[in-house]
């Protein structure tokens, strides 16, 4: 039997020369007379190390990284198809790399182990069991295992996820029996990828994720809304469901259930905003992605009208293990009302940039310098923004912050979607606050005042300091101009754009007093 | 104003056809017509509004909405820079002097041989490999100018040859 050879097939390993290198290697191995057995999995998330080529053995994975076309000479001549671990490149077995064995994996613990579409691979590493389970269970039930299992909403505003699904299940339908789910894959957020990792390395366990909540809660209509930016997840997607379909998974009559849960995946087209969940319902509706005021609450008049459970990738992908090890197995992990795992993506000017899944509670020091390693560059870390581009810088003095809710809540931050991205010292936050405003200006759907006339005073403002016209003057209107855009927005977007502005005045305040020759605006 | 060839007002008509049942159908339409002609013609407008019984203001009010949807005819090649925070952290904004100096076009805007159009994007995901940059359906990671020149002219040589 010829060995297998994992190379990644997600978007960063592509995006670093997957594909070239696969074909490449193959036609190396053939040409040396030997057989391997190439199989394109999902990223493990070590990104740093991408394209990271395994090969099987009797001892467990061998991790070979980053693998260019030109090393694949030397690789082979070192025993790669044998696992030898002679080469410079080799990082000895996959599972004992630091920065992977340090984690705790409940959602991503298949990521990058299983071939993504394969059917056979996911019930291998205990797919479906929560499906399984599920289709045994009444509603009420489903939903309290979920509520016991603490998790809070992964699309930013941790909203509690079996309350929303109760209220989901509680109401009624207009129209006597429709209902929807609907995943909010649009991960609009700078520094963040773990959404395209589920889909791209695990798309199963999503798809699971939203028939077990279909099931939750009466729906049999699903939808994700997923952004136009990620077109290779979208293929996987598409090509899952498919197979799942065919096997019986999902469609009509699930698993001889008698019950049906349909899934479609729709794409965005570059607007940020319709990742909010209301805007993102108005899109899905064929619509311009505008903000609808809330109450109502989508879970009750949600998609055309009809009760709705709108969850980000993260919280459904979250499920099959809820429901198949139990509430409690995931309350386990975590702190106070931060419970369970949260996914971090450590990004930017990282050494070793990747997904990392904790429970929450470690620091984020930890994050940035036992898992990062330090900046890119080299050069000293000044300033980290977590959470999007609605969230606040943090200087070093909060790096000994607890990654929380609130912890993180409690100096002004925020954790979003578990985003991390780092900037060396060669940031200039005038810079940075000054796009926060422009993003703002850009992305508004334009429905309040506050938003999207504030948004363009903000970057005059800030262009007049950075030019120091009127500097004192100006500093003291951008502090007006961040008051009224939080008082005075329908959503976060409006409502949330100052805060990055905010911290940023507040943490880096020299950056907004340079000569103008110094700043070059 | 161009009008369309028989050709397009066909493909424009059959994606109409084919997805008008669906609930919600504008934006897979739109789609699915800049998919295949590149852009949505302005001929398409009063077609969809038809098919789907709304106004043709609604139907335009749509389009201009979203970044992605365009009503004029692209290069041969669509770049887009990745111009969110963490690229930024990557040097991107030099980056993107770079782009828009070596192309001698703005963002929206076409190169005179009509090989490239360049846009701008928040994000394509591979925030820890940064810069990021997608030219048509492939995302490059670790960008640079130089691999981003040897990019340009590879797509240049591509135009040749079709033509
Ligand atoms: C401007 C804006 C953008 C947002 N973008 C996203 C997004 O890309 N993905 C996401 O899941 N939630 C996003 N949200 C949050 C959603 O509105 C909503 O809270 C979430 O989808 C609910 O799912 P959850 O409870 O599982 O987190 C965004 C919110 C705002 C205000
Ligand atoms: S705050 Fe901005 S994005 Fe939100 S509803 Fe108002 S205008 Fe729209
Ligand atoms: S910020 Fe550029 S790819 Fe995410």
């Amino acid at each position: 039997m010829s060995v297998k050879v994992y190379i990644p097939r997600d978007t960063t390993s592509l995006a670093l020369g997957a594909d070239h290198l696969a074909s490449e290697l193959a036609a190396a191995v053939l040409e040396r007379g030997e057989e391997i057995e190439i199989i394109r999995n999902g990223s493990r998330g070590l990104f740093w190390l991408e394209p990271m080529v395994e090969v099987e053995t009797s001892a467990g994975r061998i991790a070979y990284g980053p693998v260019e076309t030109k090393d694949i000479d030397t690789l082979l001549d070192a025993g790669l198809i044998n696992g030898e671990t002679g080469h410079p490149l080799c990082q000895g077995l996959t599972e004992e790399i630091p920065y992977l064995k340090k984690q705790q994996r409940l959602t991503f613990a298949r990521a990058g182990i299983t071939d993504p579409v394969s059917l056979e691979d996911y019930q291998a590493h205990d797919g479906f069991k929560g499906l399984k389970k599920a289709l045994q269970m009444d509603s009420q039930s489903i939903v309290n295992e979920v509520k016991t299992s603490g998790l809070r909403g992964r699309g930013g505003a941790a909203f509690p996820t079996g309350i929303k699904w109760q209220t989901v299940l509680d109401a009624q339908p207009t129209d006597g029996s429709q209902k929807y789910i609907v995943c909010n894959a649009d991960e609009g957020d700078s520094g963040t990828f773990a959404d395209r990792m589920v889909m791209e390395a695990d798309p199963y366990m999503l798809i699971e994720g939203m028939t077990i909540a279909g099931l939750a809660v009466g729906a049999d209509q699903g939808y994700i809304y997923l952004r136009s930016e990620y077109p290779v997840a979208h293929q996987i997607l598409n090509e899952a469901i498919e197979k799942a379909e065919a096997a019986g998974f999902l469609g009509v009559d699930i698993l001889g259930s008698g019950k049906t849960f349909n899934l479609e995946v729709r794409l965005g087209a570059k607007a940020y905003i319709c990742g909010e969940e209301t805007a993102l319902l108005e899109s899905l509706e064929g619509k311009r992605g505008m903000v609808r005021a809330k109450p109502p609450l989508p879970a009750i008049v949600g998609l055309f009208g009809q009760p709705t459970i709108v969850n980000n990738v993260l919280s459904l992908a979250a499920i099959p293990y809820i429901l198949a090890e139990g509430g409690h197995a995931y309350a386990d992990y975590g702190q106070g009302r931060s419970l369970g795992t949260l996914p971090f993506q450590l990004a930017g000017n990282i050494k070793r940039g990747g997904l990392i899944e904790m429970a929450f509670g470690l620091t984020l020091r930890e994050l940035l310098e036992d898992f990062g390693g330090g900046t890119y560059s080299g050069r000293p870390m000044r300033a980290v923004q977590v959470g999007g581009p609605l969230c606040a810088y943090l200087p070093e003095s909060q790096w000994d912050t607890e990654l929380d809710y609130e912890a993180f809540q409690a100096i002004g931050a925020g954790l979003g979607h578990g985003g991390v991205v780092v900037f060396d010292d060669t940031v200039d936050m005038s810079e940075q606050a000054r796009f926060s405003m422009e993003f703002c200006v850009e992305e508004s759907c334009g429905k309040c005042t506050p938003c999207r006339i504030g948004s363009t005073r903000g970057v005059e403002v800030i262009d007049r300091i950075r030019n120091n016209e009127n500097r004192d003057a100006n500093m003291d209107l951008l502090s007006d101009l961040c008051e009224t855009m939080i008082d005075g927005s329908l959503c976060a977007m409006g409502g949330m754009t100052p805060f990055p502005v905010q911290s940023a005045v507040k943490h880096f305040p020299e950056d907004f007093q340079k000569d103008n020759a110094e700043t070059g605006a | 104003m161009t009008t369309l060839n028989e050709q397009a007002r066909n493909q424009i008509a059959k994606v109409i056809t084919d997805l008008q049942h669906k609930p919600g159908a504008l934006l897979p339409i739109l789609h699915g017509i800049q998919d295949r002609l590149g852009y949505i013609p302005p001929e398409s407008v009063p077609m969809i509004a038809e098919a789907l019984n709304q106004s043709r203001a609604d139907i335009h009010g749509v389009i201009s909405f979203y970044h992605q949807f365009r009503s004029t005819a692209p290069g041969q090649h669509t770049v887009e820079i990745c111009r969110a925070e963490a690229c930024q952290s990557m040097g991107a904004r030099q980056f993107e002097t770079h782009v828009k100096h070596t192309l001698g076009v703005d963002y929206h805007g076409t190169t005179t041989d009509r090989s490239i159009t360049l846009e701008s994007v928040y994000c394509l995901g591979n925030c820890a490999c940064a810069p990021s940059v997608r030219v048509n359906d492939q995302i490059i990671g670790r960008v640079t100018p130089e691999k981003f020149d040897g990019l340009v002219d590879e797509l240049r040589s591509q135009k040749l040859e079709v033509q």
